[in-house]
C-alpha cells in the first residue's frame, strides 16, 4: 500500500446556506489514481476544489474540518493558498489554455514560481512537461503558436502539461475528458495512467467506465455524503451500500 | 378506464379528420398573418433607420454648408512703408519708445499703402475716400503690423509686403454671404467698396486662401470675426484632455479592478456600485457646480484654468470609465482566472498577467468614449468660466494648466451668441473641427480594439 498523501477529516462545505459537503473523511494515497464518482450536483467538484483551496475564491463558500497534505493542515492560517496550489495542480473540465503561445502556457507556472533560471532551463522544463503530457511530438515545431488554436484534446493535454510544469505532488482533475471526443478521451486516460508514477491523481468523472478504467481507488458521493470509498474493483463488482449499487447499475444518476 | 383514455383521441380525430399532410406549396392563413406582421415590423425598422440617417445627413450638410467656408479666408497683399516719421520719431531705434506707438498710429500707414497700391495697379477707386478704401482691411491689421515692427525693429524705414486680413464683410462677399443688395442696407460696407474689392481681386491684390490662422489664432472681439481662431480653445481642450487622461484612466481602472477582482461582494460594494451608476447619469452641469464650489471656491484654484476644467471633466468621466472597465473585466471568462490561480498565481498576478490584457480593448474603448464625451462637454465648463478671452497663447505645460484658456465646445457656444453673421460661419467651422476630433478618437478606439482583440 502507498503512503497517504491527502487526508480529509470531517470536511463540511457550505455555499451560503447550502450544505454541499457533509462530514466527508477520506484518505487519498500517493502514486494512485483516485476517482470521485456520483450523480451530478452531489459535491464531487466542491470537494475536489477543497484540496487546493480553489473554493477560497468563492465569497459565499465556507469550509470546515481538516485537510492534511503530508500531515500538514492546508487550512492553517499560516498556509498561503498560492503556495499550496503550486503543490496541488489542477486541470479543469473545460480546456482553458491562456490565450498565449503554447510555450508561454507551459512556462507560466515555472516562471512565476522561479523554478527555472535562464532560458535553456526553462526550455527543458517546457519540453519535459509537454512530453509528460504526451503532447511534445505534436507541438514541438510550433511552440510559438497560440495555445487556443489547438484541438480540444490537445488543449486539455496542454493544460495538463501546464499543471505538471510546476512539479506538483497532487494533480486534481475535474472531469478532464468530458468535453472531448472518444479518441482524445482515450489519450487522456492513457496519460493519467502514466502520471500515476509521479503524482497522486484525483479525478472527478461522471463516466463509470472511465473510473473503472483509470482508477485504483473510487469514492462514491451522494447528496454531499461520501457513501462508499474503496478499491475500484470492489466498488464496481461488490458495492457495500445499496445507493452505490443503484448508481453503478444506473438506477440513480 | 379504457373508454376514458380513448375518448380524447377519438374525439380529436373526429374534429380534425384523418391527419393528412398539407402541401408545403400552399401557404395557410396562420403563416400568412405571421409573415405579414414580420414584414410590417421590418418596414418600421427600416423607416426608423431611414429617419435617423436622414436627420444625420441633414445635420452634417447644414454644418458643412455653413462652416466649410471658415477654412478659407480672404487676404489683401500690400506693400507697406514702415515710416520712421510715424514709428520712431527721434530715430533712436529704442524699443520702449517704439512700443509707445499704439495700433492707432499704424492706421495711416495702411491707408497710405492701400491708396498707393490702387494707384499703382491703375484700378478705378470707385470714388471712395482713402478711409473707406482702408476699411477693406480688417481692424486687426494695425495690430498685426505693430507686432511685426516690435519683433523686427530693424525693418523701420523699409517697405515690407504684408498679407493682411480683409475685413469680415469683404471676406463674406467672396464667400457669398454678403451681396451687392445686402451691402446697400449695410452701414459697414457699400457696393462701391465691394466693386473695388472685385477689381483688386482681378489684379491679384486680394485673394482667398486656406485659413491656417483658424486653427492657431486666438479668439477675437465682436468687430473682427475674420481674425477669430480656435488656437486657444484647441490648446485649452488639449490640456484638459491630458488632465482627464492622466487622472481618470488610472483612477477609473484601479477602482474597477479593485471592485471587480478583489473586493468581497457586500452591502458596501453594492452601495458603491449603485452610486457609480447614478453618477454616470448625473447631468453634467451638476459637476460644473461641484467644480466651482470645490476646486475654485474651496481649493482656490484659478478660474478658467484647464486644470480646473480637467478636474471637473475627470469627475464626469470617471463613472463612464469605471462602468466600461468593469464590463470589460466581467467579460473575461472566469476559466482564465481559474487557470491562473490553479497553477499558483496570486490574485494580482492573475489580474495583471491574464485578465487585464484580455480586458484591454474594452477598457481602452471605454476610456476613449469617456474622453470623447469630455471633449464635447460645454455646460460644466461654462460654469467654471472656461471662456477666457486670451489674446496671447496660454503658456506651454506645466504652467499652461493654470493659465486661463477656453475650450472647443465653449468657444462654439460663445461664437453662436455673437451678433455678426460671420461668427455663425466660425461656429460651424469649429463644430466641424470638434467633430473631426471626435471622429478621430472613435476611429482610434476601433483600431485599438481590433489590434488588441484576442480569442480565448
Ligand atoms: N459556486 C457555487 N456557488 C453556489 N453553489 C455552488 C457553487 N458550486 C457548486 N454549488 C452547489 O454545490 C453543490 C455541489 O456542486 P458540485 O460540487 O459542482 O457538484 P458535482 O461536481 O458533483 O456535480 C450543488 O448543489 C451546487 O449547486
Ligand atoms: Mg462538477
Amino acid at each position: 500500500m502507498n503512503d497517504i498523501k491527502v487526508s480529509a477529516r470531517d470536511v463540511q462545505v457550505w455555499y451560503a446556506d447550502n450544505h454541499a459537503i457533509k462530514d466527508v473523511s477520506v484518505e487519498i494515497e500517493d502514486k494512485t489514481v483516485t476517482a470521485f464518482i456520483g450523480p451530478s450536483g452531489c459535491g464531487k467538484s466542491t470537494f475536489l476544489r477543497c484540496i487546493n483551496r480553489m473554493n477560497d475564491t468563492i465569497d459565499i463558500c465556507r469550509v470546515e474540518g481538516d485537510i492534511l497534505l503530508d500531515g500538514e493542515d492546508i487550512y492553517d492560517p499560516q498556509v498561503d493558498p498560492v503556495q499550496l496550489r503550486a503543490k496541488v495542480g489542477m486541470v479543469f473540465q473545460k480546456p482553458n489554455p491562456f490565450p498565449k503561445s503554447i510555450y508561454d502556457n507551459v512556462a507560466y507556472g515555472p516562471r512565476i514560481h522561479g523554478l527555472a533560471s535562464g532560458r535553456s532551463e526553462l526550455d527543458a522544463v517546457v519540453e519535459k512537461s509537454l512530453r509528460r503530457a504526451a503532447l511534445w511530438d505534436e507541438v514541438k515545431d510550433r511552440l510559438n503558436a497560440s495555445g487556443t488554436g489547438l484541438s480540444g484534446g490537445q488543449q486539455q493535454r496542454l493544460c495538463i502539461a501546464r499543471a505538471v510544469a510546476t512539479e506538483p505532488e497532487v494533480l486534481l482533475m475535474d472531469e478532464p475528458a468530458s468535453a472531448l471526443d472518444p479518441i482524445a478521451t482515450a489519450q487522456i486516460e492513457e496519460l493519467i495512467d502514466e502520471l500515476r508514477e509521479k503524482f497522486a491523481v484525483v479525478i472527478v468523472t461522471h463516466s463509470m467506465q472511465q473510473a473503472a478504467r483509470v482508477s485504483q481507488k473510487t469514492a462514491f458521493f451522494h447528496l454531499g455524503n461520501l457513501v462508499e470509498y474503496g478499491e475500484t474493483s470492489q466498488i464496481f463488482t461488490n458495492p457495500v451500500d445499496p445507493r452505490t449499487e443503484s448508481y453503478i447499475t444506473g438506477r440513480i444518476g | 378506464m379504457t373508454v376514458n383514455s380513448q375518448s380524447p383521441t377519438s374525439s380529436s380525430q373526429g374534429q380534425a379528420g384523418p391527419r393528412k399532410s398539407r402541401s408545403l406549396l400552399a401557404v395557410d392563413a396562420h403563416t400568412k398573418r405571421r409573415n405579414a406582421s414580420e414584414a410590417r415590423f421590418q418596414f418600421m425598422g427600416k423607416l426608423a433607420v431611414g429617419i435617423g440617417i436622414l436627420a444625420l445627413v441633414g445635420l452634417l450638410a447644414s454644418i458643412l454648408a455653413n462652416g466649410l467656408s471658415s477654412f478659407r479666408q480672404t487676404y489683401v497683399t500690400v506693400d507697406i512703408f514702415l515710416d520712421p516719421a510715424k514709428l520712431d520719431k527721434d530715430g533712436s531705434g529704442d524699443l520702449a519708445k517704439i512700443a509707445k506707438v499704439t495700433t492707432f498710429g499704424y492706421k495711416p500707414l495702411i491707408k497710405r499703402a492701400m491708396a498707393a497700391a490702387i494707384a499703382e495697379h491703375g484700378i478705378d477707386d470707385q470714388g471712395l475716400k482713402a478711409k473707406k478704401i482702408a476699411a477693406l482691411i480688417s481692424p486687426q491689421a494695425p495690430a498685426t503690423l505693430r507686432n511685426y515692427v516690435l519683433a523686427h525693429p530693424d525693418q523701420i524705414g523699409k517697405t515690407v509686403a504684408f498679407n493682411l486680413l480683409a475685413s469680415g464683410r469683404i471676406d463674406g462677399y467672396f464667400k457669398g454671404r454678403v451681396t451687392m443688395d445686402s451691402a446697400k442696407l449695410d452701414r459697414n460696407i457699400s457696393p462701391e467698396q465691394l466693386r473695388l474689392a472685385d477689381e483688386m481681386h482681378r489684379v491679384g491684390l486680394l485673394e482667398t486662401r486656406f485659413n491656417w490662422a483658424f486653427f492657431t489664432a486666438p479668439d477675437a472681439s465682436d468687430t473682427r470675426p475674420e481674425a477669430a481662431g480656435l488656437g486657444v480653445a484647441i490648446l485649452g481642450s488639449a490640456y484638459m484632455m491630458i488632465v482627464v487622461l492622466l487622472l481618470a484612466l488610472p483612477l477609473g481602472v484601479a477602482a474597477s479592478i479593485y471592485l471587480e477582482e478583489f473586493s468581497k461582494q457586500n452591502f458596501l460594494t453594492d452601495l458603491i456600485e449603485v452610486n457609480i451608476s447614478n453618477l454616470a447619469a448625473v447631468p453634467s452641469i451638476v459637476f460644473g457646480i461641484l467644480g466651482l464650489a470645490v476646486f475654485i471656491n474651496f481649493a482656490g484654484l484659478p478660474k478658467s484654468a484647464p486644470i480646473v476644467g480637467g478636474l471637473v471633466l475627470t469627475l464626469m468621466t470617471l463613472p463612464t470609465i469605471i462602468i466600461a472597465t468593469r464590463a470589460a473585466l466581467k467579460a473575461v471568462p472566469p476559466s482564465i482566472r481559474e487557470a491562473a490561480l490553479g497553477v499558483g498565481a496570486s490574485k494580482m498576478q492573475t489580474v495583471f498577467h491574464h485578465v487585464l490584457p484580455l480586458a484591454m480593448p474594452g477598457i481602452l474603448t471605454g476610456a476613449i468614449i469617456g474622453l470623447a464625451q469630455a471633449l464635447g462637454e460645454s455646460a460644466p465648463l461654462l460654469l467654471i468660466g472656461m471662456v477666457a478671452f486670451v489674446r496671447e497663447y496660454p503658456a506651454a505645460p506645466p504652467e499652461g494648466f493654470f493659465d486661463p484658456a477656453a475650450a472647443l465646445p465653449v468657444q462654439i457656444y460663445n461664437w453662436t451668441t455673437r451678433g455678426d453673421p460671420a461668427f455663425v460661419e466660425r461656429a460651424s467651422g469649429a463644430i466641424i473641427v470638434l467633430l473631426a476630433f471626435l471622429l478621430t478618437m472613435n476611429i482610434v478606439a476601433i483600431i485599438l480594439r481590433r489590434r488588441f482583440e484576442r480569442r480565448w
